[in-house]
């Protein structure tokens, strides 16, 4: 049996987009780090800019600049969306990143599982004094 | 020239609002400026409805570009109807910040706190208003980041609403990016960003793995906004830990609008697509629906904190309106729509009484109601109110609108479905039963000295309050009104695009 893998191949930006978006997705749920989880939102996020970048290209086109002769144009539209996505992107990051600083200060760790532990203690606690 | 651009001012005023109140620094001046942005869009709100009610459909093309290549606002019965339990909601929360943020948040922090509230506010207008499936991605982002921070404010003095706030930017950028993927694969597919060209370009699509799988990617995204049954988990934190008048704005407006995108992708955009929309319904949606309608009930009468208790009820809650959804016809529609405006109206109008009850005891334990009921009178009366009307005792909305939904569901043959929502109705009575019996029938702790709440605060309150009891007795307004919505959703010939548009 001949396999072909020139399908493969050809489309080896959507398998980018694949093995992102599933690595971005478990390091998010996988790792206890808060910071590596906005590493992994990040990937995550970046995925779906790639996707867009991909579908919106068409084979042999050029940026779309009125020049006047016949051309093959890209969609500049997926572009445009993803330029917003990004920024939206950085929000979130920046958000994130300054809960972590703020979550560090309550509590000395960034360790989900530290944390954890430590809001238990602190419930434990308080049903011992009420 | 006004009126006619009142669908983009309606959403541009709290907007272009929310730097003022950055800048001013005068935490009462703040203050002013978010409950003058509410209220015009309050005011706006009703006009826009009192309008598409006589005109049908309002178009409003951004920057004169029409459709599809433009961004339009469309308002039809279904998102003028959202827009005005939204901007209700916030207006009524606006005036009850006032007392209630000058005790939780820092001063210096009380600016940006209506800031933040006005950026999610003016995003939740532009989640309703748009008519572009990017545009909602965009105004979604912006509540949903700006509602981030409104839960962290707690964190000076509770700091488990840091960690609830990183979990809920966790799941609600996992919601949302699972939003983007699915719209990315639609637009492959149709090259259309407007809902209404989508709709019409998707029913020529036919059968398409592509499609189904956007679809699906859509509706999960949705679903952790909207905090469907298995995708809650970031909730219970979210409601407990954030400042009183945030989780009362969140509780009455953030699952409302997740629902009605949900609802305009469900309904207007995959349409069409029915065949595999309906498998989606009757075999996805109606069984988390129960679930959570059950499983949530039941850890509810657990919890010993009332705003858990609240946040698991309001997961329940979200459970009712699933089902009435999965019922896809024009009652279980109607039914479903109702009880999202009456759920906005009694889950926020009891979130407010255990902002009182916080804002005096500084407690929202179901110790800390005990002796309230003769020490705070009128909250825990409002509360009474609030928490009948979750059970769904006549003479309160949740009884026309769990009516309504028992009615759907017998007209459609499905009677388990029906008997099972009167029995998750029976739950609610155990877990307000808890607090109500602690606040009436437990004698006050001994020492505690506390009085009713200030009026800044008990007037907003009894505003909900009595429209939960009005609005209970004379339901024609919103039953006309949610009828008109679902009717919207359901049988728009040509899913509203207007003639000049689609190429």
């Amino acid at each position: 049996m001949v396999t072909d893998f020139s399908f493969i191949v050809a489309h080896y930006n959507y398998w980018a987009v694949v093995v992102l978006m599933t690595a971005g997705l478990y390091v998010v749920v996988a790792r206890g780090n808060l910071i590596k989880k906005i590493v992994g939102l990040n990937l995550f996020q970046v995925s779906v800019f790639m996707l867009y970048i991909s579908m919106g290209k068409v084979t042999g086109g050029t940026a779309p600049i009125l020049t006047g002769k016949p051309e093959i144009f890209s969609n500049p539209l997926p572009h445009v969306l993803i330029l917003t996505a990004i920024v939206v992107g950085v929000a979130t990051t920046a958000i994130g990143l300054a809960l972590a600083i703020r979550i560090n200060e309550a509590y000395g760790s960034i360790e989900e599982d530290e944390i954890l532990a430590a809001d238990r203690a602190a419930e434990q606690q308080d049903a011992c004094e009420t | 020239m006004m009126g006619g651009h009142l669908p983009i001012l309606e959403v541009m005023l709290p907007l272009a609002a929310a730097p003022l109140c950055a800048l001013v620094r005068r935490p009462m001046v703040a203050w002013g400026v978010a409950v003058a942005a509410t209220l015009f869009a309050l005011a706006g709100a009703f006009m826009l409805l009192t309008q598409v009610w006589s005109a049908g459909k309002l178009f409003y093309h951004i920057g004169g570009w029409a459709p599809p290549w433009g961004i339009e606002f469309r308002l039809d019965a279904a998102n003028s109807f959202v827009l005005a339990i939204v901007s209700l909601i916030g207006a009524v929360c606006a005036i009850y910040g006032r007392e209630s943020v000058a005790r939780e948040i820092a001063v210096q922090d009380q600016p940006l706190f209506y800031t933040m509230l006005l950026l999610c506010f003016a995003g939740m207008l532009g989640v309703v208003s748009t008519g572009d499936a990017f545009n909602l991605f965009v105004f979604l982002e912006i509540c949903s980041l700006s509602s981030y921070v409104l839960v962290a404010m707690a964190g000076a003095r509770e700091r488990r609403a840091l960690t609830a706030a990183f979990t809920y930017l966790l799941f609600g950028t996992i919601g949302a990016t699972f939003y983007v993927i699915g719209l990315g694969l639609v637009y492959s597919l149709t090259g259309t960003l407007n809902m209404a060209d989508m709709a019409l370009r998707i029913s020529d699509l036919g059968d398409n793995n592509a499609l189904q799988v956007g679809f699906a990617f859509i509706i999960v995204g949705i679903g952790l906004k909207l905090a469907i049954f298995p995708l809650h988990q970031w909730l219970p934190n979210v409601y407990t830990y954030a400042p009183a008048m945030v989780t009362a704005f969140l509780a009455g407006t953030a699952g409302k609008v997740a629902i009605y995108v949900m609802l305009r992708f469900l309904f207007t955009v995959f349409h069409p697509a029915f065949h595999f929309e309906a498998v989606t319904l009757q075999y996805f949606l109606l069984p988390l629906g129960l679930a959570a309608l059950f499983i949530a009930s039941v850890v509810a009468i657990f919890q010993s904190n009332v705003k858990r208790l609240l946040a698991y009820s309001s997961i329940a809650q979200v459970g009712y309106i699933l089902v009435g959804v999965s019922l896809a016809n024009i009652s279980g529609l109607t039914a479903a729509i109702l009880h999202v405006f009456n759920h906005a109206l009694m889950k926020s109008g009891l979130f407010l009484a255990v902002g009182c009850v916080v804002y005096r005891t500084g407690s929202c334990s179901v110790s800390a109601f005990r002796g309230l009921g003769g020490q705070m009178p009128w909250t825990m009366a409002a509360f009474v109110v609030g928490g009948l009307s979750m059970i769904g005792v006549p003479a309160t909305v949740g009884f026309i609108s769990k009516w309504h939904l028992v009615l759907a569901a017998m007209e459609r043959g499905w009677w388990p479905v029906a008997f099972a929502m009167i029995a998750g109705s029976l739950l609610a009575l155990f877990y307000f039963g808890r607090v109500i019996e602690a606040a009436y029938l437990y004698p006050a702790p001994e020492g505690r000295l506390v009085t009713e709440a200030p009026i800044g605060m008990v007037l907003p309150l009894w505003v909900l309050t009595v429209s939960c009891l009005a609005l209970g007795i004379d339901s024609e307004f919103t039953v006309t009104a949610a009828r008109a919505a679902a009717e919207a959703l359901l049988f728009d010939p040509h899913n509203g695009l207007p003639a000049q548009a689609g190429p």
